[in-house]
């Protein structure tokens, strides 16, 4: 399984690669590798040009400022895995980066590539749609920022033009002292996710839910908002009721089904990992729920 | 289409080549210079049986070109104990029958050198997880396991010796 | 004489060259001026072949040969690949062709290879190859496929039927007739395969001064591929070496004798170089035999004590495309299934029906997980419907020790009698149970509950034949510079036959371990060979390996006594020295005897002196050595998501004596990783047009470090009364009855919803299927 023949660049800075993604033929972006080059050596993509990333230390970066957790696109998720900001600001990345491959393909897998190659079953752009993250794209026109709710624009499929690369992504931080949850069912360790939930949850005085995200992925094209779910819960006290009805919120997707589970198990799981993930955001805000 | 240099250090050792752009590491490692300890399980990055240090991380090496490694250092089964002794790891394979046919244990051995080094005192379910991105189908794992826990109990039983002295 | 090898666990002779990168597998070996093969194949799952154009291919820069059926030599090229395991209730003894001729049979096989200096520029040229073909209706389900008017897999066979038999014994009508209980069962096994790490491979070099063909391959069966592609070329046996050089696991589909085997030979004669193809996973996924595949409508008839009075049943075996092997596996299947119980009457019928799906032979286990699974689920059913036990219901029905040998009433497919030569299972049953903690489980269960955890127990037993013949042989022979040469016809794949050989002939010459030279694997290092596949090496390289050792340790002794003067009673052999224990005790190498027994040119040798100190023995089994086993299973399900995740797993095994329990205990853990597999993991899936949709490790899922807990394994040596050593095969038994052992505890620990479960892998969305149908969810969500 040996990949069709290519031209390799390795520009050293962004305007570089900018500019080689716009004027090369069937040109893609090589960033970690470890979604792209699979794809390569079964010869599902034929590539002409690959240009990698890899030199652009400009794209690689943690910082937090502004309300916002910034990230670089080719930032490492075993970076992500181990930065005491992300922990600190963002414990949902922390614990979704449990799930996310291996250690191998985390060492080498990368946040932008991550969320340009857009699985349905991926973790991370999951967090980012809790989060409403915005994604920063570039190319020889400049930045332009993509909120992420736009960014999924089908199965596999980004807002993202094919001249355009991830530079870095923004998560707006939530109040120290919320409660994040973080389920999801996969077959084995670090498999994709046949369904999974990321819930956040920012409870205010007499237990009142000032602000609810339950985002779902592995069961639709992209990670799924669930505004029912949301509605549900904010502004109202949080119990064990409300937390059920939430979750049952999720039975009302449109699933997928492929060879690894049908649609309505991934609908069960929809709920019973809402469930779960919730219950642990109330845990970790202080509720007993 | 594309011939490129690219220098790779591998096991201490600088190679400087032309290279096709989509030669793998894994083939470059194989057959361009020789060493044919890394094996290929897959090709798409599951098996784990290609596992190499990159720069000190573990890293598929059938997920990446020849012409990436260009300026890094690799470190191969080869590598781990190059002075003909077996490292304590090595041993440790050998006295709790963590390998069969010998097909996945160099990707096992690097792996779990990457963990030792990070985690001196891992626990047994830390071993596994560890090991889930590296496929085993002779020994259902018991024995890798085993001389991962007793690899990290020697080292450590060695580092506080060394400390003493 | 002391065996101090034999039982100890003596540490791998293999395991330092592995460790340290220096392994030598097929692709490893180096030849100067070796080109690369891929190989064009069938996209669809059946199919004539109409026309195959290769000039756009030929023209691309490092390029060397396109190569079709109709540029393959005779007989290749008009033979198809020959069948090994004839049997008369074949009715179509199909096998394919090195190179489809006229039709394709399942997607993958090979229509052509391309040769080029790189399997890179192979890759593009196969690529550009244009390969015409009219599609025709292909047959994916053998429920399907066994039916009038199903699409043919072959499109000249009258039916898609390639074999129907019957095994039976006893009157099974009458049993049933008055029977006090009968239950029914289906039951469905999917298909999966032995995915050992290393894929195929073959590595071919033509000396044409000697003419001699020399082929790598990672087989399990060199002489046996030796022979096959003599024939299929029309050389003699001599001018062809094969040798298996290390081998990556085999687990049975590198047994097989395959097309590449025959086509790279063919593509290297004709250029005049050496080539080399090395399968890519891809390629074992589409063209690796596979296994499974078995629907079972079995009834069982018991007395109101739950002892079984007989079993009837209804199996379709889908055994793909062709029948290399014949049909050795359903036949083992079907053999299997009265196990360690008494069975008074038998009846299955067994229908062998062709897909156009690759084919599938046996794969570790060898159909038998299939039948315990059958008896094993109908014991359950027994145990739930008369509310008994179900460690107790098997205990009622066990063949007891002093019954031993016992004669089943059936034929084995070795064509012997089906007798249990000797095995104790009420006690191997029993051993599981009490490591298992089978007794106090019920409150470990209660415990859980309380929590909320749904926990459950399984157990499972099993027979096992191994063994298996015709021969194995080997040569010891002592070297001048005093070291032990050892060759053999066994090969590895891991299991560590090296090390397992190396250990009785230490013991019987008396020499070090570390002083054995040993040749495995390799057609011109002995003359006649089989090689691994049902669990047949222990014993038969076993035995042989005692049988030449015995033998030079008589001819050593026997010289030793002559040279130094004393008589051989007084005669020690150790470490590679034959010393006297009298007098000043004088002492002669092992080294020196050799070269005494050289002779002097021209002089006689003395009387009683053979050539050189050497023996070759070629042991042969006078039927199969029965292992056994009882499994226990303790899992937890997770109700709310289907998830299983087992707790704890304890294996009683009976392989007669043991060798090295380093060894077997590393057979038993791995073959339950494969039963892991089967039971909850591996389903290679077709869609109705037999299009393989799983073809990646992403899609067909193996069991990893966090799935396959480390089992306790106890051992019960009943000693094979059949050879020498008293061994039993030990490479399967971790497999066979862990399907059903792991089923059952997770109907155990579902017993509260009563649901029942009849097919591997029993995924996760099946068991929350079940959960629903039952109205559990109700019931679970409101709390």
């Amino acid at each position: 399984m040996k990949p069709a023949p290519f031209d390799y660049h390795a520009p050293r800075q962004l305007k570089e690669a900018a500019e080689l993604l716009a004027k090369l033929p069937n040109a893609k972006v090589l960033a970690g590798g470890q979604s792209l080059v699979p794809m390569m050596n079964f010869r599902y993509l034929i590539v002409d040009h690959l240009v990698d990333l890899g030199g652009l230390d400009e794209l690689r970066g943690i910082a937090v400022g502004d309300g916002l957790l910034r990230i670089g696109a080719m930032t490492s998720q075993r970076d992500l895995e181990s930065s005491a900001d992300v922990a600190r600001h963002c414990p949902l990345m922390a614990e979704a980066l449990r799930h996310v491959g291996h250690r191998q393909t985390r060492n080498r897998g990368t946040i932008g590539g991550s969320l340009a190659h857009a699985d349905p079953a991926a973790e991370l752009p999951a967090v980012c749609a809790a989060y409403d993250a915005t994604i920063h794209a570039a190319s020889v026109r400049g930045i332009r920022q993509i909120p992420f709710r736009e960014f999924g624009t089908g199965f596999m499929t980004t807002a993202l033009a094919p001249d355009e690369m991830i530079a870095a992504v923004d998560l707006p931080i939530w109040r120290l002292g919320h409660g994040h949850g973080f389920h999801e069912f996969a077959r084995r360790q670090g498999d994709f996710a046949i369904a999974g939930a990321a819930a956040l949850l920012d409870i205010g005085a007499d237990n009142v839910v000032r602000r609810a995200v339950l985002a779902l992925f592995g069961v639709t094209a992209s990670p799924l908002r669930v505004e029912a779910a949301e509605a549900r819960l904010t502004g109202q006290p949080l119990d064990a009721g409300a937390i059920r009805a939430a979750a049952a919120a999720a039975w009302l997707i449109e699933p997928i089904s492929d060879i690894h589970a049908g649609g309505e198990y991934r609908r069960h799981l929809a709920q019973v990992l809402s469930s779960r993930a919730l219950n642990d955001a109330a845990r970790r805000a202080g509720i007993q729920a | 289409m594309g011939k490129q240099a690219t220098r790779v250090t591998v096991n201490g050792k600088s190679y400087a080549r032309v290279v096709d752009a989509r030669l793998t590491l894994a083939d470059f490692l194989r057959h361009e210079i020789n060493l044919t300890g890394t094996h290929l399980g897959c090709e798409h990055g599951v098996c784990g049986a290609c596992t190499v240090l990159v720069d000190g991380r573990s890293a598929r090496s059938c997920l990446m070109f020849a012409v990436q490694a260009n300026g890094c250092e690799v470190t191969t089964v080869e590598g781990l104990a190059p002075d003909g002794k077996l490292s304590v790891l090595q041993q440790a394979f050998i006295d709790n029958h963590g390998l069969q046919c010998g097909f996945c244990t160099p990707g096992m051995l690097i792996t779990l050198t990457e963990l030792l080094r990070e985690n001196p005192e891992p626990s047994e379910q830390e071993v596994r997880e560890a090991l889930t991105g590296n496929l085993c189908r002779c020994t259902g794992y018991a024995g890798i396991v085993a001389a991962a826990l007793d690899a990290a109990q020697r080292l450590r039983g060695g580092a506080a010796k060394a400390e003493a002295e | 004489m002391g065996a101090k090898h034999f039982g100890a666990r003596v540490k791998r002779l293999e395991d330092p060259a592995l460790l340290t990168g220096h392994g030598r597998f097929v692709d490893d070996v180096k030849l100067p001026g070796a080109l690369h093969a891929c190989f064009v194949r069938s996209p669809h799952a059946h199919a004539k072949l109409v026309s195959i154009d290769s000039k756009f291919a030929m023209i691309m820069p490092g390029v060397h040969a396109v190569i079709a059926a109709a540029d393959l030599p005779e007989p290749m090229r008009a033979d198809p690949l020959p069948m090994l395991l004839p049997n008369p209730a074949l009715s179509a003894a199909r096998t394919q062709h090195a190179l489809a001729r006229e039709e394709v049979c399942y997607v993958g096989q090979p229509v052509a290879v391309v040769i080029a200096e790189t399997r890179y520029i192979a890759e593009d040229a196969a690529a550009a190859l244009i390969v015409q073909y009219e599609v025709l209706a292909a047959v994916a389900d053998c429920r399907r496929a066994a039916e009038e008017g199903a699409a043919r897999a072959h499109g000249d066979l009258p039916s898609n039927i390639a074999s129907t038999f019957r095994l039976t014994y006893g009157d099974t009508d009458a049993a049933f007739a008055d029977a006090a209980h009968v239950f029914t069962e289906g039951l469905w096994q999917h298909r999966g395969g032995g995915m050992a790490i290393e894929t195929r491979a073959v590595l071919v070099s033509h000396d044409p001064v000697v003419d001699l063909l020399t082929v790598w391959s990672a087989t399990q069966t060199p002489h046996i591929g030796r022979r096959t592609l003599a024939d299929l070329l029309g050389r003699d046996l001599q001018s062809i070496r094969m040798i298996a050089p290390d081998v990556g696991g085999g687990f049975g589909p590198k047994a097989i004798f395959y097309p590449e085997e025959a086509v790279i030979p063919a593509a290297a004669l004709k250029l005049g170089r050496p080539v080399k193809w090395i399968e890519d996973r891809r390629e074992h996924f589409l063209c690796a035999t596979q296994e499974r595949d078995q629907y079972w409508e079995v009834a069982i008839a018991v007395d109101a004590d739950g002892k079984i009075r007989g079993l009837r049943g209804r199996m379709l075996h889908d055994t793909g495309a062709f029948v290399p092997w014949g049909i050795v596996l359903p036949y083992i299947a079907a053999s299997t299934v009265p196990g360690p119980y008494v069975v008074p009457a038998y009846r299955l019928e067994t229908s062998v029906v062709f897909t156009n799906k690759v084919p599938t032979t046996p794969v570790r286990g060898a159909g038998r997980p299939q039948a315990v699974f059958a008896m094993e689920r109908l014991l359950d059913r027994v145990a739930r419907e008369l509310n008994l036990d179900r460690a107790e219901v098997r205990h009622r029905n066990l063949i007891q020790p002093e019954q031993m040998p016992y004669e089943v009433g059936l034929l084995f497919r070795d064509g012997k009698p089906l007798v249990y030569d000797s095995g104790d299972y009420p006690r191997g049953q029993e051993k599981a149970l009490a490591l298992g903690e089978y007794e106090s489980f019920r409150e470990r269960q209660k415990a859980a509950l309380d929590q909320g955890r749904f926990i459950g127990i399984g157990l499972a037993n099993y027979v096992e034949g191994t063994g298996l013949g015709p021969f194995e042989g080997v040569t010891v022979r002592i070297l001048p510079s005093g070291k032990v040469a050892v060759a053999t016809g066994a090969t590895n794949q891991g299991q560590g036959t090296r090390t397992t050989l190396s250990q009785i002939v230490a013991d019987h010459v008396g020499c070090r371990l570390e002083d054995i030279v040993m040749t495995i694997g390799d057609t011109a290092a002995i003359a006649q060979g089989v090689g691994a596949f049902a669990s047949r090496q222990a014993v038969n390289a076993g035995s042989s390996a005692l049988v030449a050792g015995q033998a030079v340790r008589k001819q050593l002794i026997a010289l030793a006594a002559r040279t130094l003067a004393v008589p051989e009673y007084d005669i020690d052999l150790e470490d590679g020295q034959a010393t006297s224990r009298r007098g000043n005790k004088p002492s002669i190498s092992f080294g020196d005897l050799a070269r005494l027994a050289q002779g002097i040119p021209g002089v006689s040798l003395p009387p009683g002196q053979a050539a050189g100190i050497e023996h070759t023995a070629y042991y042969t089994p006078s039927q199969a050595a029965y292992c056994s086993g009882t499994h226990v299973a303790e899992v937890q399900v997770d109700a709310m998501t289907g998830g299983v995740k087992i707790l704890r797993y304890t294996v009683a095994h009976d392989a007669g004596r043991v060798i090295n329990p380093l060894i077997v205990d590393g057979q038993v853990q791995g073959g339950v990783a494969h039963g892991i597999g089967n039971a909850l993991f591996e389903w290679m899936q077709y869609d109705a047009n037999a299009q393989p949709l799983t073809t990646s490790f992403a899609d067909y899922m193996l069991p990893t470090a966090t799935d396959v807990p480390t089992c306790t394994i106890a051992h019960v040596e009943t000693v094979n009364p059949l050879n020498p050593l008293g061994v039993k095969g030990a490479g399967e038994g971790g497999t066979i009855p862990a399907p059903a052992a792991i089923i059952s505890a997770i109907e155990d620990a579902l017993s509260p919803f009563g649901v029942h479960f009849a097919e591997t892998p029993l995924t996760p969305e099946r068991i929350v299927a079940a959960m629903r149908a039952a109205g559990a969810y109700e019931r679970l969500f409101a709390a």
